[in-house]
């Protein structure tokens, strides 16, 4: 059985790949969080001129690719004397890229909320950071679940870009092994199988948050339907 | 800025543009093949011909999953060992045809399931099977509706083709990297930053476009 045999002598192999690819994908996910909250940050202030910046960082890194990011941390710092290590570049790229989407995601969830979450909470005398902090954000956080976990489907499966600065994920590691033991079919399988692991019950998971979130309880009445 | 003029001298720049020329190629024919190939992935899901429509869901749900580079590499290094042999344009066109027919069929799905249910019972009701209705209720307002989200589309797959570098097509991407490679620490940053002013003002355009299609679909 070519795929056991495979199994037995590349495993580790196969395992170590699958590590760095989820690691690198959860890290990215937690920076991209962070940063793609203050962009939405940023993108939602009240005064333009700092919106402004928050819009052109989102507009600017959706419209590029994610490789020429991954390019740039990677060989692009050599003019400054900086070498960054292929996974450190390559994390730093899926952050960067994914903080765009996560940003307009984020914003998208707190728009959408019915403008009275607002008036009411100015009625009953909360200020604007306790009624972002207890009403808004509370319900923007379910409406952006969804979308998160899609990102974090796209980042299981863009981390695979860093194959091509050498950095040694999944994708990686199945060229290595295909190279050397030129079973290119078994070996592929494999790696789409290991990939098809992760990402399928995620985004089925996300299916099924999509399902039970979808707006049942934003109806409310006297506002605006969500 | 020496540096700067000396990097972006013509004979680079008109090779980026070659390169771009076959990024557009590849994306235009990839969104025309996955357009027709979602719609009837799309559609015979909607329609649930037996057998057939949970074959293209297990499809669709396995492409949509695995990484694009995967789907190239897959077309280029793997498909010849089951002889199948193509060049690295047509590689890039069947990889990246396969990630998007799956995407734009759940669009497709979604348009179709958005028409109002009473329609279709009218429909219905009126006597036309179920593939008239389709053709005739169903996919018209689902096509008009299917525009944004396909534009969208279009931009990730101009995009994704930059991975192609992976398969060694002469595409921006590439290029670019082959004259950075020439002088890295003094080329590199002038080139990337035209190649991402590239990409940029297509997709900003493209983007934009969308937001008013969408903004003017949800008017009527």
């Amino acid at each position: 059985m070519v795929y056991l045999d495979l199994l037995r002598e590349y495993g580790d192999l196969f395992w170590s790949g699958f590590r760095t690819t989820l690691g690198v994908s959860v890290v990215s996910l937690l920076g991209s969080l962070i940063l793609g909250t203050l962009i939405a940050g940023l993108r939602m202030f009240p005064y333009a001129p700092v919106a402004a910046v928050g819009r052109a960082y989102v507009e600017f890194v959706r419209n590029i690719p994610l490789l020429l990011i991954a390019f740039f941390f990677y060989f692009g710092l050599a003019p400054f004397h900086i070498n960054l290590d292929e996974i450190v570049a390559g994390t730093l790229a899926l952050t960067i890229y994914t903080a765009a989407f996560i940003a307009e995601a984020i914003r998208a969830g707190i728009h959408s909320l019915p403008k009275g979450q607002w008036e009411a909470g100015y009625a009953t005398g909360l200020s604007y950071a306790q009624i972002l902090r207890y009403v808004i954000l509370p319900q923007a956080f379910r409406l952006v679940l969804p979308p998160l976990g899609n990102q974090f489907v796209n980042l299981v499966k863009n981390s695979s870009i860093l194959s091509l600065i050498a950095g040694p994920e999944l994708l990686y590691q199945g060229e290595a092994i295909a190279n050397a033991t030129f079973k290119t079919l078994p070996v592929y399988t494999l790696v789409a199988a290991f990939y098809l692991l992760l990402t399928i019950p995620l985004s089925q998971f996300v299916r099924y948050l999509e399902k039970r979130l979808s707006g049942k309880e934003f109806v409310l009445e006297g506002g605006e339907a969500a | 800025m020496e540096t700067w003029l000396e990097a972006l001298q013509p004979a680079h720049l008109n090779f980026l543009l070659q390169g771009f020329r076959i990024t557009l190629e590849v994306a235009l024919i990839s969104i025309a093949l996955s357009y027709a190939i979602g719609i009837v992935l799309g559609a015979t899901r909607y329609l649930d011909v037996p057998g057939l429509a949970t074959l293209f869901a297990v499809a669709v749900e396995t492409l949509r999953n695995l990484p694009i580079l995967y789907l190239l590499i897959f077309a280029r290094f793997v498909l010849p060992t089951l002889g199948i042999r193509l060049d690295p344009f047509w590689s890039a066109v069947v990889g990246l045809t396969a990630f998007e027919a799956a995407m734009i069929s759940e669009i497709v799905r979604a348009g179709l399931a958005s028409v109002d249910r009473e329609q279709i019972e009218a429909a219905t009701a009126s006597g036309l099977t179920r593939l008239q209705i389709l053709r005739y209720i169903a996919l018209p307002q689902a096509l008009v509706r299917m525009i944004p989200p396909t534009v969208s589309q279009f931009i990730s797959l101009l995009k994704d083709t930059s991975l192609a570098v992976a398969i060694s097509l002469p595409e921006l991407m590439h290029n670019a990297q082959i004259i950075y490679n020439g002088d890295p620490v003094r080329y590199v940053l002038p080139i990337l930053a035209t190649t991402a002013v590239l990409y940029f003002s297509v997709n900003f355009l493209l983007s934009q476009i969308a937001h008013v299609l969408e903004r003017r679909l949800l008017r009527t």
